[in-house]
């Protein structure tokens, strides 16, 4: 090892605590940025994997009922490979494990399995026997949740015939990785699952005997989308075509491509913003040795030590502190993506999740890493470089202090001297002050940033569940139904109170831009189902116009006093211009409204009803899911109170533990960046302090005006982070904001308050320890010193 | 003054100047000095402080460049070389001992001049340039637990270790008392008359001057005499 080598390797000894919080600062923004790429490329690998060997569709259209001969039609578009077509229904289950009915989809599958689209993957148990009834495949979700083997079976309601169904095996399908009941948010696998049936059974069941109502298509690559979706729509559409729609529209899929988009988020934005303040502190603390060491460099040099030589010999300092941190970070980070692999898991269907870092994302973290460190330590490390070694024998002049101009507005008149010292040193490097001041109140905003979310889910919580959506439960019928379901729903058992709908597939139109929505027509005293106003004011829902969710309204371009083309996508298929008459919440995701009776008009049918919201007496739920269960006419019954619970369950738990990361990783910041302030603020005073102390200063009152110094950083970084964390939140929301589903940005004071304690804590805590170092300030050798 | 064609001469510096920009104003630091330094000679350079003795020095080692003028190191045209070049003549010829020693405080006592020995062409091993210092014992202690005499005479050994042609040593004896003064000067003394080190020490102490060959007097820039020593003193028998 050279002298050169074992200086550096005893420099970084004697300064450990400061590279050890600087390698902690980078170890947390590579973790992040590892744990995000690897997830992301584990997800995206075994998505496409699996949609591959079960060949996903690329199209997927609803219809009522069509010949299987169509298929003939759709395969002549051009650019399609494949056509699949099938029978698919929605269904109440009868689950012996639970009072409530549950809901499902009866999807067709052929006799054997061979190449068709969206193939079941089969887990456990065997394929179906065609000469047998009544066997199901059913997803492995739903069976886990009631502990279904092959063997066991259960009650359905299949187009208004009840069945026995038989489970003969355990599936799960690229359709639904995401299994989640179409409008629903999280999966409740509990209430709701996707199950198989032999294609000649089911057909009979739903008295769609050579015939489909539901296709998918694969196409060739490269094979125009629009132009595909366009002749689709044109060929189904006499066949009650609701609208074809591609991968995008996918609900699955569109779930597991958000989540995929937050990843790239998540990698990107922490990470740069832990490789700042990295870069920062690197830079600080590599000034301030490089300045201690100015007579060591000016020797070193003028005994034939070339720049070069100096500068590397600094610059491998930084870079030891890059790699110690980024190595660090890379293990953390795999770990951490290993357990969000297996979170995942629960929340997708997949065969496995195959988790792996890959050797270029370790690669491109060292990159990143050593790419912003050599940023931080460009400057310092060019200086030491071409530091004139005869210059550099004479002591540096110190920063000219200044007579601030915060003093000259009188400010600091009846402050002591010793404040007006400190008070000057943080002046006296204005760039440097600032920037440890963005540092700290990075803290804080990531800390505000971290846990903001939890404000967001609350607020959502309860404005859409206490007062937009105040219903115990919500029944949708199998079929659209005259008016004789009023009296029916009305004579439930326990049912207080209902408020019945009318909901129609629709297109609507605006310019170029066009979205497929449930059109909502509702009664005209809507009390547990009240539609909103931005302002959280019940509106008026017109029967001569229609109110949009804000979401759709902007993907349509269009604000109240505009019109759109409404095209009914069932029954007359009819097409009308309506005004849109106002705004309302986004809650349920896109969705418009309108007075059922103008709904009624539009769709040019007599009085029909889709289902009702409904307030029940508790007593009395039992009977309820026992008629429900009787009940053809009801296809689905969902409670409020289960999708609550298990959005809090699932929620709270990820919830919880993102926290303890992010406070951990907000504390790794607050005390890299308070740490390494005070111990540089410590060395650059210690010859002040010390002269205070033999002029007769206490130990306290140096390091009041010592900790004096720290407080003005943080009191200026406090406030400063809270809004830093707030614009990050906005941002936040804004990326989040899907097409279907946008979030307020809601933050609570208890989430500012509980952000400013733990930073505040952990930077008193750091800048305590460095105190200690004052208290055994040697006096003689400070003051000898010629520094 | 010396003989200008003398063949024995290492450095031979001709109408040199240095000029400081101060501001409005400019410093002259040298005002057309010439001298010439013969082989294994030992100089003294004396005069008041702000004289520019420390400047004149610098140029010397290669530590600075003269505003105007030549020095030449042999056949070297110093003021002609570019920073790199300067590097290599230091790093190849030249050895300094600075007033405030300048050890490196984390390396020990051999390993400060192992620092400068890994980079020389022909070094001694740096326990016998401590021993030649009369270091030998305290090789493996760091400078905080040596005396500023010890931690000047550890710089001298990192300085000759090197077996450099010329030793420049800017006021070594300058935060020394007399007896550790001594001791460093001896150190000094020994180098250039076992190892033929051509040596100029800087000092403000005219006591001094008794050891060497012959000594410039400086002041304002200029040398306004230099005097040869019939016989030198050596350094045990100096008094101040
Ligand atoms: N880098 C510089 N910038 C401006 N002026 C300088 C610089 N270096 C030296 N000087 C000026 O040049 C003159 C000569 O300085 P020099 O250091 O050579 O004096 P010296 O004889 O070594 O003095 P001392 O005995 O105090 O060390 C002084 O007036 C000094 O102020
Ligand atoms: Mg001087």
């Amino acid at each position: 090892m050279s002298m050169l080598d074992r200086k550096l390797a005893r420099d970084l000894g004697s300064m450990k605590g400061q590279f050890i919080a600087i390698a902690l600062v980078i170890a947390c923004g590579v973790a992040a940025f590892v744990m995000a790429l690897s997830t992301l490329t584990s997800l995206q690998t075994t998505r496409s994997g699996y949609y591959n060997s079960q060949r996903f569709g690329d199209v997927f259209a609803r219809l009522k009922r069509a010949p299987d001969l169509l298929a003939e039609r759709l395969a002549e578009i051009p650019g399609v490979l494949r056509v699949q077509t099938r029978v698919e229904m929605e269904v109440t289950l009868d689950m012996p494990d639970m009072a409530e009915p549950a809901s499902g989809r009866i999807i067709s599958i052929p006799e054997r399995p061979g190449r068709e689209l969206n193939a079941v993957y089969l887990r456990r148990g065997r394929w179906i026997d065609p000469d047998r009834t009544g066997e199901v495949i059913v997803s492995e979700s739903f069976a886990k949740a009631h502990h279904l083997q092959p063997g066991d079976s259960f009650r359905a309601v299949v187009n208004g015939n009840r069945v026995g169904l038989q489970v003969v095996g355990l599936g799960m399908s690229p359709e639904y990785i995401y299994e989640v009941r179409p409008g629903e948010l999280l999966p409740d696998n509990k209430r709701f699952g996707v199950m198989w049936m032999n294609d000649r059974q089911l057909s009979e069941l739903c008295d769609l005997e050579a015939s489909f109502n539901s296709l998918s298509l694969r196409l060739a690559r490269g094979a125009p989308m629009a132009e595909v979706l366009r002749r689709v729509d044109l060929i189904i559409e006499p066949y009650g075509g609701s609208g074809s729609h591609d991968r995008d529209d996918q609900i699955s899929h569109r779930m597991i491509s958000d989540e995929m988009k937050q990843l790239q988020s998540m990698a990107t934005v922490p990470t740069a913003i832990f490789l700042a303040v990295a870069a920062y502190l690197l830079n600080v603390v590599l000034a301030r040795l490089i300045s201690t060491q100015r007579e060591q460099i000016a020797m070193i040099k003028a005994f034939g030590y070339n720049g070069r030589e100096v500068g590397w010999h600094y610059a491998k300092m930084a870079g030891i502190v890059a790699l110690g941190g980024a190595l660090l970070g890379i293990g953390v980070g795999a770990r951490i993506g290993r357990g969000m692999a297996v979170m995942y898991a629960k929340f997708f269907n997949f065969p496995q999740i195959e988790f792996q870092v890959e050797w270029w994302q370790v690669a491109l973290a060292l990159l990143v890493t050593l790419g912003a460190s050599g940023l931080g330590v460009f400057k310092s490390v060019r200086h030491a470089a071409s530091l004139p070694p005869a210059e550099a024998m004479r002591p540096e002049t110190p920063p000219t202090a200044r007579v601030t101009w915060l003093e000259r507005f009188g400010l600091m008149r009846r402050m002591a001297n010793s404040s007006k010292m400190s008070f000057r040193s943080l002046f006296a490097r204005p760039l440097r002050t600032a920037l440890g001041v963005l540092g700290i109140s990075m803290a804080v905003a990531v800390l505000v940033l971290g846990t903001f979310s939890e404000d967001m889910i609350r607020y959502v919580m309860e404005s859409q569940f206490q007062r937009a959506q105040r219903q115990d439960f919500t029944v949708t019928f199998a079929e659209p139904a005259d008016l004789s379901a009023v009296d029916e729903v009305r004579s439930l058992p326990g049912v207080q109170r209902a408020e019945l709908f009318r909901a129609a597939a629709v297109r609507m139109r605006s310019g170029h831009h066009h979205r497929k929505v449930s059109l909502m027509g509702y009664g005209e005293e809507r009390r547990i189902y009240p539609v909103l106003d931005m302002q959280m004011q019940p509106v008026p829902l017109r029967r001569d116009g229609v109110h949009l969710s804000a979401t759709l309204a902007e993907q349509l371009q269009v604000v109240p006093g505009d019109t759109v083309r409404v095209e009914v996508l069932e029954g007359k298929r009819r097409h009308a211009d309506l005004i849109v008459r106002g705004l309302v919440d986004d809650f349920s995701g896109s969705a418009a409204y309108m007075r059922m009776e103008g709904l009624w008009d539009l769709l040019a049918e007599g009085p029909t009803l889709s289902g009702a919201h409904l307030s029940v007496d508790e007593k009395d739920l039992g009977r309820l899911y026992q008629r429900v269960k009787d009940t053809p006419l009801i296809a689905a019954i969902t409670s409020k109170n289960a999708i609550v619970q298990s959005f809090r369950d699932t929620m709270a738990e990820n919830l919880l533990r993102m926290k303890v990361f992010i406070v951990a990783f907000a504390c790794i910041i607050a005390f890299g960046v308070v740490y390494n302030s005070a111990r540089i603020a410590a060395s650059e005073r210690s010859r002040d302090f010390a002269t205070l102390r033999v002029l007769g200063y206490s130990r306290q009152e140096v390091s009041r005006l010592f900790l004096g110094e720290i407080g003005t950083l943080l009191a200026l970084a406090l406030p400063l982070g809270l809004l830093i964390g707030y614009g990050f939140a906005a941002m936040t929301v804004a990326g989040l904001a899907t097409e279907s589903q946008r979030f307020p940005l809601v933050i609570y004071p208890a989430t500012y308050a509980f952000a400013l304690c733990v930073i505040g804590v952990a930077s008193l805590l750091s800048s305590l320890w460095v105190r200690r170092k004052l208290d055994e300030l040697d006096l003689i050798a400070v003051l000898k010193a010629r520094d | 003054m010396p003989d200008t064609s003398d063949p024995t001469a290492v450095f031979r510096a001709e109408r040199v100047c240095k000029v400081y920009p101060m501001g409005d104003t400019e410093v002259h630091a040298l005002r057309d000095v010439d001298l010439e330094l013969r082989a294994g000679e030992f100089v003294v350079l004396l005069g008041p402080s702000g004289s520019g003795k420390s400047t004149l020095l610098n140029i010397l080692g290669g530590l600075d460049v003269p505003t105007s003028g030549t020095v030449r190191y042999r056949d070297h045209d110093l003021t002609a070389y570019d920073d790199a070049e300067l590097t290599r003549y230091r790093r190849e010829h030249v050895g300094f001992v600075f007033q405030f020693y300048n050890l490196v405080p984390s390396l020990t006592a051999r390993e400060n001049v192992a620092l400068i020995t890994e980079i020389a062409a022909n070094p001694m091993a740096p326990d016998d340039a401590l021993g030649l210092v009369g270091m030998g014992q305290r090789t493996a202690h760091f400078p905080s637990h040596l005396s500023g005499g010890e931690q000047q005479r550890v710089a001298i050994a990192r300085a000759i270790a090197k077996q450099p042609d010329v030793l420049l040593c800017d006021e070594p004896t300058g935060a020394l008392d007399v007896g550790t003064g001594i001791l460093v000067l001896e150190a000094i003394e020994r180098v250039n008359r076992e190892l033929g080190t051509t040596t100029a020490v800087i000092t403000h102490n005219a006591a001094i001057a008794g050891m060497a060959d012959r000594v410039f007097h400086l002041r304002d820039g200029r040398i306004i005499e230099v005097v040869s020593n019939a016989a030198k003193l050596p350094a045990a028998d100096l008094k101040w």
